[in-house]
């Protein structure tokens, strides 16, 4: 950041100069001020993702606050050009040179000063709102460095604060769900419990998904063979919207379905019918054994009881040769 | 060159850059869609009735090894390549897949279940490659794709929650008994099942697309590609119109 001067020697006339710091930090005040309470008090309550769960909460005051700490700084950029084209622009036949430039320590150090503590408040802010809210809903792989505080149970009990288990298996091209505490059994529809600790355990039966349930927040890459884990606890009953968020093939962007928050009575009516109906059609016993990750490549159920005739799954149970494909 | 010149100059070479660019995607992309045929089911007393087949082979000349859904034309019968086809609003819709290609397991056996049909369930009948039924039509909720390798491909509309295992040959019956003919006909010499369901169409008209679940692009890493990701093969789209 520079600033210009002119020297007193040499000078060709003095001029009455008013105070250029002064009225652009005046002007700059206001509206930086103005901005940051509009942003506060009109944008905030409207920014993504809204308030469904704790890591949308989260996750929309920390845009409200980078908001608030950046227009200040675009603000001031932007003053400052406009008052320059318009302050210190040549005259009509004004072909002088224009005054040299120095440097300025006070205006080089408040602008690395002010440029360095902006950024460090960010790097704090950013990092508690990391850890605090247990990831923010961000994926965080198989082993969790922060972790949602609830009861860790073979089953779920409403009234309790017993975390949900829901594993979500992203597939071309839609995303199914299973629950570990009922029976394992899967949906095709994402259904939660209101004010309920939930970990989802985020994984891929073929390519690279992500799962991104955009009210609830949570966004986890779905990996083949990786257990991605993220926390949240929705704090609203509505609809969610899940998509993929990772280009996954030609109908990655038809990859989208939607979920329910209901209050907890409800969704355990919902999840014990869903497992008593699985158990009654045979689906339980069809699904495999609830894993955290599921080898996209080979079935060993069909190993023991496939007859093999003219599938194209080799032997025992991988779905295709090791020769396969030949690569063209 | 002054100045406007040299602007115009810059803008016309700028809008034909964008301009070609825009006719390549156009050229390209509309043509990948629009010379597949779009079969149109009309309604009759409330329902209409779809016919699709699948098949091991198909008869283009550029990928005949893939597997492929056929689209029955309803007026001339004959089985057009095709996965695009139309549908009225707010119809029963009958659905007859004929089943001609071998089994294929289910990365996800979740979709063994029949889900979104009316009952949700499906008819299977199977058939030897005499075109002889085997046994009666059997009407169930789970074509278990992991028990026997049942399961040929699926039809399935996500954005309607429709999720339809179909039933592939009869394994044993089947073994080297597929038909090798596209598009297959039940005295082609091939062992095959037929299968029917029922869906109703939404009431609002859109398009939906529909996709098989099932990894049968064999030749292509994990069987993910190929004429799984190929308008006219193994995915499509259904229109609902007025």
């Amino acid at each position: 950041m520079t600033t210009t001067e002119t020297p007193a020697a040499g000078a060709p006339e003095s001029r009455s100069e008013p105070n250029h710091a002064l009225r652009l930090f005046l002007i700059w005040f206001v509206l930086a001020l103005a901005a940051d309470l509009v942003i506060w008090f009109v944008w905030y309550p409207h920014m993504p993702p809204g308030r469904m769960s704790d890591a949308a909460r989260h996750q929309q005051f920390d845009i409200a606050v980078l908001a608030i700490s950046a227009a200040p700084v675009i603000i001031f950029v932007l003053l400052y050009f406009v008052y320059a084209i318009v302050v210190w622009r040549a005259g009509a036949g004004d072909d002088s040179d224009g005054a040299p430039i120095y440097g300025n320590t006070k205006v080089q150090a408040t602008w690395i000063i002010g440029t360095t503590a902006i950024v460090l408040w960010l790097f704090v802010f950013g990092t508690v709102e990391l850890v605090v809210p247990a990831g923010a809903g961000a994926g965080e792989g198989p082993s969790p460095i922060w972790k949602l505080a609830g009861t860790q149970s073979a089953t779920w009990t409403p009234g309790t604060n017993t975390m949900l288990q829901v594993q979500v298996i992203g597939q071309q091209w839609t995303f199914t769900y299973r629950y570990p505490q009922f029976g394992g059994m899967e949906s095709a529809e994402l259904m939660l419990p209101v004010d309920t600790p939930v970990t989802f355990h985020v994984t891929s039966l073929d390519v690279i998904h992500s799962f991104w349930a955009y009210q609830l927040a949570v966004k986890a890459d779905a990996n083949p063979l990786v257990d991605n884990v993220a926390y949240v606890t929705p704090k609203a009953l509505g609809s969610v919207t899940v998509r993929c968020n990772e280009l996954c093939g030609i109908w990655h962007g038809a990859m989208f379905n939607y979920g329910q928050v209901v209050s907890q009575s409800a969704f355990e009516s919902w999840a014990s019918g869903v497992q008593a109906k699985e158990q009654a059609d045979g689906v339980l016993a069809a699904l495999p054994p609830y894993t955290l990750t599921y080898d996209p490549t080979v079935i060993p159920q069909l190993g023991k009881n496939l007859v093999k005739i003219d599938g194209i799954t080799g032997s025992p149970g991988y779905y295709y040769e090791p020769s396969n494909p030949v690569t063209p | 060159m002054s100045v406007p010149a040299r602007a115009a100059v810059l803008i016309v070479a700028f809008l034909a850059v964008v301009g070609l660019g825009i006719f390549v995607a156009v050229y390209y992309i509309g043509s990948a869609t629009t010379q597949l045929p779009i079969v149109h089911y009309t309604a009759s007393n409330g329902q209409t009735n779809v016919v699709l087949q699948e098949d091991p082979q198909n008869d283009s000349a550029t990928r005949p090894d893939w597997v492929t859904y056929y689209t029955q034309d309803p007026t001339t019968k004959q089985w057009l390549h095709t996965t695009l086809f139309s549908v009225p609003a707010n119809t029963k819709v009958n659905v007859t897949i004929y089943g001609y290609d071998g089994c294929t397991p289910l990365r996800n056996n979740f979709w063994s279940v029949v889900q979104g049909t009316i009952g949700n369930t499906v008819t299977v009948q199977q058939f030897s490659k005499n075109n002889t039924p085997l046994g009666s039509a059997q009407s169930t909720s789970v074509i278990n794709s992991w028990s026997d390798c049942n399961a040929g491909h699926t039809f399935a509309i996500p954005g309607m929650n429709i999720y339809v295992p179909v039933a592939s040959p009869n394994a044993l019956n089947s073994a080297n008994n597929l038909c090798s003919s596209s598009p297959c006909t039940p005295t082609s010499g091939g062992a095959y099942a037929l299968e029917t369901f029922s869906f109703m169409s939404p009431s609002h008209t859109g398009t939906y697309r529909w996709q098989c679940l099932i990894p049968c692009g064999g030749g292509y890493i994990d069987g993910n590609s190929g004429p799984m990701q190929t308008l006219g093969w193994m995915m499509g789209e259904m229109d609902v119109v007025s």
